[in-house]
């Protein structure tokens, strides 16, 4: 009887057994997911720049992303890399690079962007996890290079009030218009941007000096509540996803509670350049330079302190190298934005900071656990 | 007295399991027609063989004697005729081996009696008594527990950390134990804080183990042990972080709990003391947890060092599906075995089965350098940057970014998103390094 029993016992086909290094499990996340959840607190932000540039929105975005994608899908191919574009890095690229362009952008300027941060800003380095650079920062500054006028013009919002003197074609003179204007004649550059342009809040503060007509009745009427509003709200000039100040934060909110990325870093930037600001303000009172809640809310802060200050590949690891990131970034952004010749400095600050990524990895590491005593024990 | 949950840094949350045989009784496997005892169970030196092939032996006799200061001794499981041969290992390599064959008598060796005169003998007795039982760190390691108990004049040893922690998912061995066999192991820990002349002495268990806790609890006044629930976190139960838990002290680099003042054993070494010392039984058996979501009865079993593991899979009523791994010790730990005869060893907490789509396929995608890893490491390393540092192949870095203090505990890999094999890199970098430091 028990000897029946034991024949029908069931053991394990030896041969169908896997042998591999331990640990065994895993808690099921995976770079996808991560990605994925980043377009997801992506999306706000493009959606607010759809609802406030209106279809010229779209048009860059969609052409961004599937250019990236391409761009990734090519690459990978030639260079023969396991990873493809389905890990959703190329998709972010792409959205982050179209979010960063004004919606009046000429699709050939679109697609050399994607080409610049796909090929230059991450493949030649080695592909996903190898890129010492955010790709889409790359991607902005080379087009600020290769195509200044098209990179500093931008299209008002659909619910901009043309009669506001500030946001309109008024501040630009009529040779700078129409240096824009002819823009268009170039083949396939044709421009949606029409003799409407607008200027960020940002060149508001440096165009008055250029031109030597900065007014006292300008800034202030830059700093006041309802302008404020207005940025926070995104209807201003600016890029497709740089200009909602509540979409962007609601992103970056997100992000923090799935821990994506680490509060503390954004924390560091916004708020470097919040006292940066204020400081700023304080020696050179409004008439000069806006105060500090203008400094957060306008520009590429907040994406940039979201959404690339906190890229994984090309900022520090630990929380405390974060930190650093962050100031140093916000630093850099301040001086470019007050003293440089650059209206917006957060792109180049992110660039710059990522290039001292590895060096303030370094300095951060945390000591192993008890090496603290083991040195006090090699001096006794 | 009131504690408050204790706790390290780093560590990962993974999926318990232990639901599927906390409550199950030990329960004593029947005797088995033949046993493979491998012959050198213990970190450190191989003892030496001093049976012949073809000689009869009683229960508990000595099959192997220690081969030195870190070494120990091996005993025969059961009464029988012996063969001394190659048998595969839980390493994976053939070992030598004694293939006992059973005469059915079960008898034991005469020296195996109750000494009702226990607690009056002299240390250097109940050292002599332990080392001739052949304990080992039943936890894990399989260090030889008599070296743990000869700390060098120079250290003060000021603490006894008993480990009750059981951190590994599914292993419920230990929890076992110590709600079964409570008096046992304290038995034992007082034999041990005798032999190593120390007040303090802690019990460190994960609160996910309120009846263990409780029945210590009514008890630990007699013996003068405090019980300190821990937070269940894994490696809650690795050396260094549960003495850091518990005293606040930090393990130096390299070093060991001597260093800082403790001896950390495990419950179930404990218990083996107490065999040891009090009945004179060497040790020969242990409690194994057979689990896993394949096994059509999980539970705990008493099995003799041994027993094959086909065999302790057939106690536990076969499997009702092909598993994916077949594993001795926990799911972060452990290591995957290929062969049904691999033997239970002294060290063998757990045999546990993983489906197809419980494990982890791990596959060098590349680092995305999300930084989860450190935020886990309890060892505080970089074990992302160390395992790209490997993967080129340049160890010189990889030992002066402290490859050499990893444990191993698997926290890292568990996280990474990339899936990236960081235990196995790592162990690699480990055994380049050592080779490399010996070369010099």
């Amino acid at each position: 009887m028990n000897q029946t029993k034991v024949n029908e016992i069931r053991l394990p086909e030896t041969s169908k057994l896997i042998a591999s290094s331990s640990p065994h499990l895993h808690d099921g996340s995976s770079v996808k997911k991560i990605m994925y959840l980043v377009i997801l607190a992506l999306l706000p932000s493009c959606a607010m720049g759809i609802y406030y540039f209106g279809f010229a929105a779209v048009q860059v975005l969609v052409i961004c992303v599937v250019s990236a994608v391409f761009f990734e899908y090519i690459l990978c191919k030639m260079m023969g890399r396991d990873s493809d574009w389905k890990d959703g890095s190329a998709i972010i690229t792409g959205l982050l690079l179209g979010m960063l362009l004004s919606a009046g952008m000429p699709w050939l300027v679109c697609i050399i962007g994607s080409f610049i941060a796909i090929v230059f800003g991450k493949q030649v380095y080695g592909g996903i996890g190898n890129n010492p650079f955010n790709p889409a920062c790359v991607a902005r500054i080379g087009l600020m290079i290769g195509f200044p006028k098209l990179m500093t013009t931008w299209v008002p919002t659909r619910f901009m009030d043309k009669s506001l003197f500030i946001f309109d074609k008024t501040l630009l003179s009529q040779s700078q218009i129409d240096s824009i204007k002819s823009l268009p004649s170039l083949p396939f550059f044709h421009s949606v941007i029409d003799g409407v342009t607008s200027a960020t809040p940002l060149n508001m503060v440096k165009i008055p000096k250029s031109l030597g007509t900065a007014t006292n009745h300008l800034m202030g009427t830059m700093a006041d509540w309802s302008h404020l509003w207005s940025y926070f709200v995104g209807n201003i000039g600016g890029c497709i996803g740089e200009t909602s100040a509540i979409a962007l934060i609601i992103g970056g909110v997100f992000l923090i509670i799935m821990k994506i990325i680490k509060w503390q870093v954004p924390v560091a930037y916004i708020g470097t350049v919040a006292v940066f600001g204020l400081i700023v303000h304080l020696t050179q009172p409004a008439p000069a330079l806006p105060g500090a809640l203008f400094q957060v809310l306008t520009g590429g802060l907040l994406i940039g302190a979201f959404f690339m200050a906190t890229d994984m590949v090309t900022t520090p690891m630990t929380i405390k190298g974060g930190i650093i990131f962050g100031i140093g970034c916000g630093i850099i952004t301040c001086i470019i934005r007050d003293w440089g010749g650059y209206p917006e400095g957060v792109m180049f600050s992110i660039v710059l900071m990522n290039a001292l990524t590895p060096l303030i990895d370094r300095y951060t590491a945390g000591k192993p656990f008890g090496f603290i005593k083991k040195k006090a024990a090699e001096v006794n | 007295m009131s504690f408050s949950i204790k706790r390290f840094k780093g560590g990962v949350h993974p999926w318990e399991g232990k639901e599927l045989t906390e409550g199950k009784t030990v329960r004593t496997a029947p005797l088995l027609d033949k046993y493979y005892v491998i012959l050198q169970q213990n970190i450190g030196a191989p003892p030496k063989t001093i049976v012949a092939n073809g000689e009869e032996v009683k229960k508990g006799q000595v099959l192997a004697v220690s081969g030195g200061f870190v070494s120990s001794s091996i005993h025969a499981p059961t009464s029988g005729k012996i063969k001394i041969i190659n048998w595969p290992g839980p390493t994976g390599f053939n070992m030598s081996a004694v293939e006992l064959t059973s005469d059915g008598k079960d008898q034991w060796i005469s020296s195996v009696e109750l000494d009702n005169n226990w607690e009056a003998l002299e240390v250097v007795e109940l050292k002599k008594r332990i080392a001739d039982a052949g304990v080992v760190g039943m936890g894990g390691a399989a260090f030889p527990t008599l070296v743990k108990l000869s700390p060098p004049s120079d250290k003060y040893i000021d603490s006894l950390i008993i480990n009750g922690a059981e951190c590994e998912p599914f292993l419920t061995a230990d929890h076992r134990l110590m709600v079964e066999e409570t008096e046992k192991i304290l038995q034992g820990v007082s034999l041990l804080a005798k032999i190593l002349d120390t007040k303090n002495i802690f019990i460190g268990i994960e609160s996910n183990k309120p009846d263990a806790i409780a029945e210590l609890n009514k008890l630990c006044g007699q013996y003068h042990v405090k019980i300190v629930p821990l937070k269940v976190k894994y490696p809650q139960g690795a050396e260094k972080q549960l003495i850091y838990a518990i005293t606040g002290r930090e393990v130096p680099c390299s070093g060991l709990p001597m260093d800082v003042g403790c001896v950390v054993q495990n419950v179930a070494t404990a218990a083996a003391v107490a065999d040891a010392v009090i009945y004179r039984k060497p040790l020969i058996e242990r409690i194994t947890t057979i689990t896993g979501t394949s096994v059509c009865e999980p539970g705990n079993w008493k099995l003799r060092i041994g027993t094959p593991l086909g065999k302790a899979l057939e106690f536990a009523g076969g499997i009702n599906k092909q598993p994916a791994k077949m594993l001795l010790g926990g799911p972060m730990m452990g290591q995957a075995q290929s062969s049904l005869d691999v033997p239970i060893t002294k060290n063998a907490s757990g045999l546990l089965l993983l489906s197809e789509n419980e494990i982890a396929q791990y596959s060098s995608h590349p680092c995305i350098r999300c930084g989860r890893c450190v935020d886990v490491c309890p060892m505080a390393l970089m074990p992302g940057t160390l395992s790209v540092m490997i993967e080129s192949e340049n160890f010189d870095l990889a030992e002066y970014t402290n490859v050499i203090d990893c444990m191993e505990c698997g926290s890292c890999a568990y996280v990474c998103p990339a899936l990236r094999p960081l235990v196995q890199h790592i162990k690699r970098g480990k055994t380049e390094v050592i080779e490399a430091k010996k070369k010099r």
